[in-house]
């Protein structure tokens, strides 16, 4: 019974999940007629009496089975969980993911489902209404692409961004509709009786590319930032453009007559449209920002505003007919960066996590109903029509890229060339909007029936061939890339330095672009908005919090390391007792203190890699609990750190020219003083502390190449046993520079003396290294004291940065 | 009048093939440049200082020495000039015309080295061929003067961390009585080696004369 019902209401799924999830919050409009008419009626006449067998007799029933008051919720919830369950089950075989999209593998599991269902004979309820998809569905989608839009080089690519999102939207739409239209005077076909108006509607509803698939691949090779946005840009404002049009085309669908005077008003709609959009979206935009600088107390309602006032634009501009696309994406643009500096860290990862989830599961919902509609509906296929119709969608976008290219090449610093064009041509990917926008057509349309099946035929057409072509050919033709994963704080600085020398140059020489209005806006920026939208107002520039970043990101691995230790404390000992009960510990490793060794490494290295991937991902952000509170430090520390007069200063050599120190000179001999300072620190790290500095510093990189180097170096251990105090120091050196630099210099095995860095914070390490192995050779007789009970807040008032976190944890 | 026409018209033939520019942007150019040097022959850095415009750029100092630095003049002179002319002007602004569409691999990776150079030679104050931590953190310090307190104890120590960077990248294998004194120009194409210049450092140079655009009465 389950399963018959199920499978009858599967279209509601969609509907309810969203209505339930939205509804709960906004209290201002609750608009119910989508669940009013398309809602089943509750009990199934057939089923009901089985699931009651004797409701009628009076005593009090031990069991009861209420199932029509939970149906609708339930089965929203079993099919959100099969789609989901879907998902994960592409990525078991992670290897599908990259040559097939999902959103085909998503389309396959719903003609497979819709085979069942067909199969059963079950008809799928026609759910998916206008109301519900535009109220709820499309918003999330919508909102998820707005909010993750990366603002930058959108900016910088704003005019050709927009100029393929409307000009090639109406150019594909016009183009695809009219030559529709001459086909079908022809008779053969069977089909004059589409009017131009439908035509029309029916092109502009194909013309939404939705390149979501794409997009991933261009990630994965990382073509060039400005192809990258385009795309992503085109796909967000051409969502609205169709939108504009469809609502345009099917009111003028409608209409009996078509006056000339209408198609000018109809331009002009276009236009209040658009800009009343963007106007709404402004101004929310800039409210929600404006309340996230008094939610501090509230923070666990905090993303809420994001949402309610996102939502709010939306409803809002459809109030007014008016692109609530539009209002959604300028909001979330606008706000994203203030709220984000608002918020706390932890209200900032859900509201990503949370946009994110929405968005996909929206989408993974639309993708999904389709593969189910196109098995179980009624299709009238006309041969002629879908074919000419996917012939000129894939005509006109070429052309079209072909020639506003050309058109917009002049006014780019960086012209599209051949390659870059064929990279938006064939990106042009139909996908779940346009299916939606089909599938919840008037009925009054004559040929619906035809449309439907026409753009399934067009969204299955591209997503499949194009979809699953694109990435070798993308690499096979080898557009231009960007490498856009360099984050180091030299490239940083650097970028800024040729951002502000691009700046003045142009002001010197009279010239303007973009730069000249990014100065202006920044100018503005500091002076005004962030005073009053942003509660600590105090301008960071990208260097600093870059820096910060890093530091933050290194402080997570820190203790990382540790938690690791703690589980592996125990061998951690029994290592230490071992080495000082041959009294002289440095003479060899025995077979199973490597092994013992091999373990720790390989446990932290495990826990790092995984930890460091979650990290980096652009949109998964630590779960860490801990996270809020490292930052806080780490932004004390730093500030400490930072204060002129700090530790830095006091031991940085006269000539600041020299990095280094001689190695012949040892450090002790220079700083004295401070090694004393330090000398209860190092009795706790000397030996204890050891292997997990070694994790510690094989810094973990992104590429799994890096992060495998530690390994090797513990091979180094094996080659040559006798490793000597020398030895130790010459690693450690090498770790730590990797460590503080993120750099991925290749280590050799056996590597010379690495020299020692004067550095606010390698200085310190090197420094502690140092006196480090000179007491341990002092020490080596001496027993040495529990490590667990060095008192961290000693250390910290002596110097900030020494201040590691794990050693609290061991306490 | 006719004779000196034609004489500046032969004297932008001149610079077209020396700097590439088009004529047209070489008369706007010449345009801004007399606007800037007051009508005279050459032009000095305190004409340069005192442009409005600039006065919110950190790097101020820096863009306006480049200017004046003989190394970025595309010949192999060192030192700097007190006063610049007109064609001094134009070489160092064609460091920075956009690409086109037919340029080769081999002119892509020339232009890019010369926009590194440009870059390193705007650290390398002191002409000996490295930068050195001083220098550095000077550059760094200035990038960061614009952000407040916070930004200008930070430049030190990013600075410091920024070396260390370049450092590790460049001399893994350093004797431990070696110094890293600075870095080379090696060494700084080095650290940006993955970084894309191809989209960074232009200037649409325009074939209309924006600077009456904008400027209206005063270039006349």
């Amino acid at each position: 019974m389950e399963f018959s019902n199920l499978r009858r209401m599967a279209p509601l799924l969609f509907t309810l999940t969203i209505l339930s999830l939205l509804q709960a919050s906004k209290g201002e409009i609750a608009p119910e007629p989508a669940l009013g008419v398309t809602i089943l009626p509750p009990v199934k006449p057939d089923n009901g009496p089985q699931a009651f067998p004797d409701a009628d007799k009076a005593n009090l029933p031990v069991f009861t089975m209420d199932y029509p008051r939970i149906q609708i919720p339930f089965e929203i919830t079993l099919w959100v969980l099969l789609a989901s369950f879907a998902k994960i089950g592409f990525h078991v075989y992670h290897k599908i993911t990259i040559w097939v999209p999902e959103s085909c593998l998503l389309i396959s599991v719903g003609l497979i489902v819709g085979g069942i269902m067909h199969s059963v004979h079950e008809e799928p309820p026609a759910v998916l209404t206008s109301n519900v998809f535009f109220l709820y569905m499309l918003p999330l989608i919508v909102l998820d692409s707005g909010y993750f839009m990366p603002t930058r080089p959108f900016f910088e690519n704003i005019g050709t961004v927009l100029w393929f999102a409307v000009v090639g939207t109406l150019w594909n739409s016009i183009g695809i509709g009219m030559s529709l239209f001459a086909i079908c005077q022809i008779e053969a076909f069977g089909v004059q009786d589409i009017n131009l108006q439908e035509n029309l509607l029916f092109a502009s509803i194909i013309s939404a590319v939705d390149p979501v698939a794409v997009l991933n691949v261009y990630e994965d090779v990382s073509v060039n930032e400005q192809l990258y946005i385009v795309v992503f840009g085109e796909c967000l404002f051409n969502d609205a453009v169709t939108v504009v049009l469809y609502n345009m085309f099917t009111f003028v669908a409608e209409m009996p007559v078509v006056e000339p005077v209408d198609v000018f008003l109809g331009v002009a709609r276009f236009f209040v449209v658009g800009l009343g959009g963007m106007g709404f979206g402004l101004c929310f935009g800039f409210v929600a920002a404006f309340t996230t600088r008094f939610t501090s107390k509230v923070r666990e309602i905090e993303p809420l505003f994001i949402f309610m006032y996102s939502y709010l634009a939306y409803l809002v501009a459809e109030l007014f007919a008016i692109s609530s696309i539009m209002a959604i994406v300028t909001c979330a643009l606008t706000m994203k960066y203030y709220v984000e500096e608002n918020v706390s860290q932890r209200s900032c990862t859900t509201i990503r996590h949370v946009v994110k989830m929405l968005g996909s599961i929206s989408e993974t919902l639309i993708f999904f109903f389709l593969g189910v509609v196109t098995v179980t509906t009624e299709h009238e296929w006309n041969w002629g029509y879908i074919l000419f119709t996917l012939l000129f969608a894939f005509v006109w976008r070429g052309l079209g890229v072909l020639v506003l290219t050309q058109i917009i090449n002049p006014f780019r610093t960086i012209p599209f060339n051949m390659k870059d064009q064929f990279g938006l041509a064939y990106g042009g990917l139909r996908g779940a909007i346009s299916f939606a926008l089909a599938f919840t057509l008037p009925d009054n349309i004559g040929r619906k029936e035809l449309f439907i099946t026409a753009t399934i035929a067009i969204i299955i057409f591209t997503v499949f061939l194009q979809g699953i072509s694109i990435r070798p050919l993308i690499e096979f033709i080898n557009v231009r890339r960007t490498n856009r994963n360099l984050d180091t704080i030299n490239v940083e600085i650097h970028c800024r330095l040729m951002e502000h020398t691009m700046a003045g140059l142009e002001d010197l020489c009279g010239q303007w672009s973009h730069f000249y209005w990014k100065d202006k806006f920044m100018k503005f920026n500091n002076r005004i908005l962030r005073k009053i939208l942003i509660r600590d107002n105090r301008a960071e520039s990208s260097i600093v919090a870059l820096y910060k970043k890093l530091e933050l990101q290194n402080a997570m691995e820190i203790l990382d390391s540790v938690s690791g230790d703690v589980s592996a404390a125990p061998s951690i000992i029994s290592l230490y007792e071992e080495k000082k009960n041959s009294a002289k510990p440095k003479k060899k490793f025995l077979a199973p203190d490597l092994k013992n060794m091999h373990d720790i490494l390989s446990k932290n290295m495990y826990k790092i890699r995984q930890r460091t991937v979650a990290f980096t991902s652009k949109h998964a952000l630590p779960n860490d609990i801990q996270t809020k509170e490292i930052l806080i430090r780490r932004h004390a520390s730093v500030r400490r750190s930072l204060r002129p007069g700090s530790f830095q200063s006091s031991y940085v050599p006269k000539s600041q020219k020299y990095f280094s120190l001689p190695a012949g000179k040892s450090l002790d001999s220079r700083f004295t003083s401070a090694r004393q300072s330090y000398a209860d620190n190092q009795e706790t790290m000397s030996e204890v502390g050891y292997p997990s500095r070694r994790a510690r510093f094989s810094r973990p990189t992104r590429s799994s190449s890096r992060a495998m180097m530690p390994l090797h170096r513990l091979d180094t251990l094996k080659e040559a046993p006798s490793v000597s105090v020398l030895d130790e120091r010459q690693s450690d050196g090498a770790r730590m520079n990797r460590g503080i630099t993120r750099t991925n210099s290749s280590h050799s095995e056996s590597r010379p003396l690495n020299p020692s860095f004067h550095d606010n914070s390698g200085s310190v390490d090197n420094l502690r290294n140092d006196s480090r192995e000179a007491e341990e050779e002092e020490q080596q007789s001496q027993p040495v004291a529990p490590a667990w009970a060095a008192d961290p807040r000693d250390r910290s008032t002596q110097n900030p940065l020494l201040r590691r976190p794990q050693w609290n944890l061991k306490k | 009048m006719g004779t000196t026409q034609t004489r500046s018209e032969n004297k932008y033939d001149d610079l077209v093939t020396k700097t590439g520019f088009s004529p047209e942007q070489i008369k706007n150019l010449h345009k801004r440049f007399q606007q800037l040097s007051e009508n005279e022959e050459t032009i000095s850095k305190e004409h340069l200082h005192s442009i409005p415009a600039l006065a919110n750029n950190p790097i101020k100092k820096q863009i306006i020495d480049a200017f004046f630095d003989k190394r970025n003049q595309h010949q192999d002179e060192v030192g700097s000039f007190q006063e610049i002319g007109f064609e001094q002007f134009l070489m160092v602004l064609s460091h920075f015309r956009p690409p086109t569409l037919k340029m080769s691999e081999e002119d892509k990776a020339r232009i890019r080295k010369e926009k590194l150079r440009f870059l390193f030679n705007m650290h390398d104050t002191d002409n000996d061929g490295t930068i050195t931590l001083a220098e550095y953190r000077k550059v760094v310090e200035e990038l960061l003067s614009k952000s407040g307190t916070m930004g200008i104890e930070a430049a030190k120590a990013i600075a410091d961390a920024a070396m260390l960077g370049v450092a590790s990248t460049n001399v893994p294998h350093m004797k431990p009585d070696e110094f890293y004194e600075g870095i080379t120009f090696e060494h700084f194409e080095q650290i940006l080696k993955g970084l894309e210049m191809e989209t960074r450092m232009h200037i649409r140079f325009m074939d209309v004369n924006t600077t009456t655009m904008r400027c209206g009465k005063s270039t006349s």
